[in-house]
């Protein structure tokens, strides 16, 4: 019997002409006792999809039966089976994790003398045991993230519908949350339907679902999904170019549908079987071998056909200079909030036209640092250049020297594009010829022509970064901060953006990227590991992951290397203590 | 320098784009405004109309029900009903059913008659004193026009002393002439100190503060770019309810226009400075918004909007001199009542001046001090 059967559901939001359908002729079944992952772009559906399962939204139009249940008309019974975890749990800050279980137990009904057993089960599972008396509010994102879970589990439910559980949180606590669920699964037969950002949990889901613009493009498991693609994927290895510049050079053969840089090798998805004609440059040409396929090849390739038509940056022509003066240095900055260490002895230097990455989870110190070096925040100790200058005690005008994308893209949402455009080259001094050149060409370069119109607040999430990038751009910095210009983005933007980040740096441009995705330090040059405020590690790629390279492990991903580093630095820091 | 001006304009043509272009701050900066003029142009007057009250008449003669009926025709009192007793009063009072008793001697008409002066009592609802005292003055006039009606017929001997009034400036004491012009400027400071004090609010929220931090502006021009736009708005909306004054309410404009003028963006000035020491302060635009209407209320109270300064105790008196308001309210009556000019308001602009310019310093200070 199917936990969850849902018929020709759709669901609109909006007034008037501009209604739009979130979801629609949505149609699956999910077999009880199944994990099933819900995939998709941003803005995609998925939130919505769960919260209409939740009996928290009703639907327009169609059927829902979740546990034998049909919504919304039965919402209230179901609701006592179910746990839901919105994105953003709501745990009381001020509570202690203890009452916070009590709370969420008292809000559940559940008898007294049920509740020891269970509160100590939870507490084991989740590793929160020695935190009880802690507050919420005091606990790292990770911890907080398996306390919602761990709230949510309570009654136990039934069904256990979890939307972005994991997302920014780090790789540690991102496996302890998987063997949560997953031995909710295995023991309890919870039917389980999660929303993620990460194909490797997909990935390990009985049943996958694609969503796309509202609308599922593709489900099955996860084999069938990725049979399709068997044969279309290849790693180029051993050319005599950098990776970076044979992606630019093979990401444009029309039967290319998407690459990837790994380690020292390109990875390509291609269209066809047959075997792919590279260009005659002898610089491209390498080993060529078939690899596996993976979930995420099968999920670019349908969203590829789906909108084949794609931009690819041309390299400027100018190359890069000499990889020599150091254009950003940081030495032992710490930064505090109180008494809590947000930055602790961070030390790096950027050089000019690279690509430099600040990785970590959220809460890790990245974004501290990034607004300690653009000026907006002052350091507690230590000292920062950037282009020779410090920006927040130099003079203002340079400023002028860097671009800035903020989290989450923040632009004027009431001013159009061509008014923020025109803002923001304004703000940074240019006029008449040079700003009306520099508007057209973000334009043109940025593809934004077909929005030129609409408000900021309108643009898909996709358009809102390139906007946001065109305007951080106006002024030809030569210095580039970009702050999380990934989350929420769906893989094809992605990759367009890393792009226009890899053009920038071979036309001179330095990039400083933070991201929480760890397969995204691949598209650095260098980069730097953060973990709670700490660096742990700071090198090129390949030589991170060469430092945690086992023989049982002689192919590590960055995810690895990040949690054997931080094995590693408690390892250390336990025994100088 | 050079690169000042275009920037500081592209910041107010900013400001001004995303306050007209976003429907919502659109509404917000129109809607209430208006409607908080008619309403308070209608609704709030002092002049008592309609007031409802009861006759114990115990009186049998004619000149008891002539005085009655003065009250009955007069526009400010509706009789109810004639009651029967004493307890009747009581209980029309009680059940709010009339605010005002008029309980007749039974020898009113006869000790009339006789030349004799004659009682009348008149019981109001002191519950709401200011109504009360109000409606006793109507009395008191009506029973004075009665009193003389009754000296003119019977070629009496007139009284010693007859009062002669005449209102100045407001001839016949029309209290909208004096409310409407206060609500001129309390909306002037409302939409002065909410396009400031929620501007930098909101682009914190936004996060788009960072954003124009990283560019080359330094933050006086950051500043000077949020002030203006509170000129600008403010300005506009205070033209619009003065011309609204002048042409719905027909409120006389006796005065100088530059005059007012002045006084307005004297006014401006330091309500925009005090928007923006708000500013500075709030990180959310739910702070921002607390702190304007934590600002408006005392100001309003303490301007002198409906009731005196000089009624107020001496220690409260001082602290009005802080309140821009008060300042503006003296140009905005004068300019519209007095015929007032420059000169005659001068020691109203310049504490207007000094507000301002303290709230400015204070503002920039703040703004520092956030950021570092």
């Amino acid at each position: 019997m199917s936990a969850i059967a849902v018929n020709n559901l759709r669901k609109s939001f909006g007034k008037g002409t501009s209604r739009k359908d979130a979801l629609k002729n949505v149609r699956f079944e999910i077999a009880e006792g199944s994990m099933t992952a819900l995939i998709g772009p941003d803005g995609a559906g998925k939130t919505t999809l769960l919260r209409l399962l939740a009996g928290i939204l009703q639907p327009d139009a169609g059927a829902l039966q979740v546990l034998g249940h049909a919504l919304p008309e039965e919402a209230l019974p179901l609701q006592a089976q179910i746990g839901y975890m919105p994105q953003r749990f709501g745990l009381y800050e001020n509570l202690t994790v203890e009452e916070n279980l009590t709370l969420f137990a008292d809000l559940h009904n559940i008898p007294e003398d049920r509740r020891k057993p269970r509160f100590d089960e939870l507490l084991t599972m989740t590793a929160l045991g020695p935190f009880r008396a802690r507050r919420a509010g005091k606990l790292s994102g990770g911890m907080k993230q398996k306390l919602g879970l761990a709230c949510t589990l309570i009654h136990p439910p039934k069904v256990l519908l979890l939307d972005e559980a994991s997302v920014g949180v780090d790789p540690i606590s991102r496996r302890e949350l998987w063997s949560i669920i997953h031995r909710q699964v295995i023991h309890e037969k919870v039917t389980v339907l999660l929303s993620t950002a990460y194909m490797d949990e997909a990935e390990r889901c009985d049943h996958v679902l694609l969503l796309h613009e509202g609308e599922i493009l593709a489900q099955g498991s996860p084999a069938d999904l990725v049979a399709p693609m068997q044969g279309h994927s290849f790693l180029l290895q051993e050319a005599a170019m950098t990776p970076r510049a044979l992606q630019s050079q093979v990401a444009r053969l029309p039967d290319v549908v998407d690459t990837a840089i790994q380690g020292d090798g390109l990875r390509i998805v291609i269209k066809t079987l047959d075997p792919l004609p590279l260009p005659p440059d002898p610089a491209v040409q390498g080993q060529l071998k078939p690899v596996p396929a993976r979930l995420e090849d099968a999920f670019v390739s349908l969203l590829f056909n789906r909108n084949p038509h794609r931009s690819i940056p041309l390299p400027p022509a100018a190359k890069a200079a000499a990889h020599d003066a150091a254009v950003v240095e940081v030495k032992s900055l710490y930064r505090y909030f109180g008494s809590f260490a947000a930055v602790k002895d961070v030390s790096f230097s950027v050089h000019k036209g690279e690509i430099f990455g600040l990785l970590g989870a959220n809460g890790a110190g990245k974004s501290t640092t990034f607004r300690m070096l653009c000026g907006l925040l002052p350091a507690s100790s230590g000292t920062l250049r950037v282009a020779g200058a410090d920006l927040r005690t130099g003079e203002a005008a340079a400023r002028a020297r860097i671009g800035y994308v903020s989290q989450k893209f923040s632009l004027y949402g009431a001013l159009s594009v061509q008014q923020n455009l025109s803002f923001f080259a304004t703000v940074y001094g240019l006029h008449r010829r040079r700003k009306r050149d520099r508007i057209g060409w973000a334009l043109e370069e940025l593809e934004l022509k077909d929005y030129i119109a609409v408000n900021a607040a309108d643009l898909p999430l996709g358009y809102k970064q390139r906007l946001a990038l065109a305007c951080a751009l106006m002024h030809e910095p030569s210095i580039l901060f970009l702050d999380e210009p990934t989350s929420g983005v769906d893989p094809l933007a992605r990759r367009e953006f890393w792009a226009r980040v890899n053009a920038l740096a071979q036309g001179g441009t330095t990039c400083l990227v933070t991201t929480h995705f760890m397969e995204e330090a691949e598209y650095c040059d260098r980069l730097v590991l953060m973990s709670l405020g700490e660096v742990l590690a700071e090198g090129s790629p390949t030589e991170i992951k060469g430092r945690v390279r086992r023989a049982d492990r002689p192919n590590p991903s960055m995810e690895d290397a990040f949690i054997s580093l931080i094995e590693e630095h408690e390892h250390v820091s336990r025994r100088a203590s | 320098m050079r690169a000042t001006i275009p920037r500081v304009l592209a910041l107010v043509v900013k400001e001004l784009l995303a306050l007209l272009r976003d429907p919502a701050s659109r509404a917000v900066l129109i809607g209430p405004p208006i409607i908080q003029l008619i309403v308070f142009g209608y609704a709030a007057t002092f002049e008592l109309k309609h007031v409802p009250f009861v006759v114990y008449n115990q009186d049998q003669g004619q000149l008891s029900r002539k005085l009655v009926a003065r009250f009955a025709g007069a526009p400010s009192f509706d009789l109810v009903r004639f009651v029967h007793d004493q307890r009747a009063i009581e209980q029309s009072i009680n059940d709010k059913s009339a605010l005002m008793a008029m309980d007749i001697g039974p020898n009113f008409s006869a000790d009339l008659e006789r030349g004799r002066p004659a009682h009348v009592q008149i019981v109001l609802d002191g519950r709401d004193s200011n109504t009360a005292a109000i409606a006793m003055g109507y009395v008191e006039s009506i029973v004075a026009r009665f009193n003389q009606a009754q000296v003119a017929q019977h070629g009496m001997r007139p009284p010693p002393a007859v009062l002669l009034d005449r209102a100045w400036f407001n001839p016949n004491l029309d209290s909208r002439w004096f409310i409407v012009p206060g609500i001129c400027g309390i909306l002037t400071l409302l939409v002065g100190m909410l396009t400031t004090g929620l501007s930098v609010a909101r682009e914190r929220e936004m996060g788009t503060f960072d954003q124009l931090l990283v560019t080359p502006m330094p933050p006086a021009e950051i500043l000077l770019g949020k002030a203006l736009p509170g000129f600008l708005v403010g300005t506009a909306e205070g033209t619009l309810i003065i011309l609204m004054a002048i042409f719905w309410f027909h409120v006389p404009f006796t005065g100088s226009l530059i005059a007012l003028y002045i006084g307005l963006l004297c006014f401006l000035f330091a309500s925009v400075g005090i928007g923006l020491m708000i500013s500075s302060l709030a990180v959310t635009q739910q702070q921002g918004l607390l702190g304007v209407f934590l600002f408006m209320v005392p100001a309003i109270v303490l301007s002198g909007f409906a009731t005196p300064i000089a009624n107020m105790p001496q220690a409260v008196q001082y602290i009005t001199l802080l309140d821009p308001l008060r300042y503006f309210l003296i140009v905005l009556r004068g300019s519209f009542l007095e015929g007032g000019g420059i000169a005659l308001f001068w020691p109203q602009y310049w504490p207007l001046i000094t507000i301002g310019l303290f709230s400015m310093i204070v503002a920039g200070n703040l703004f520092r001090k956030r950021l570092a």
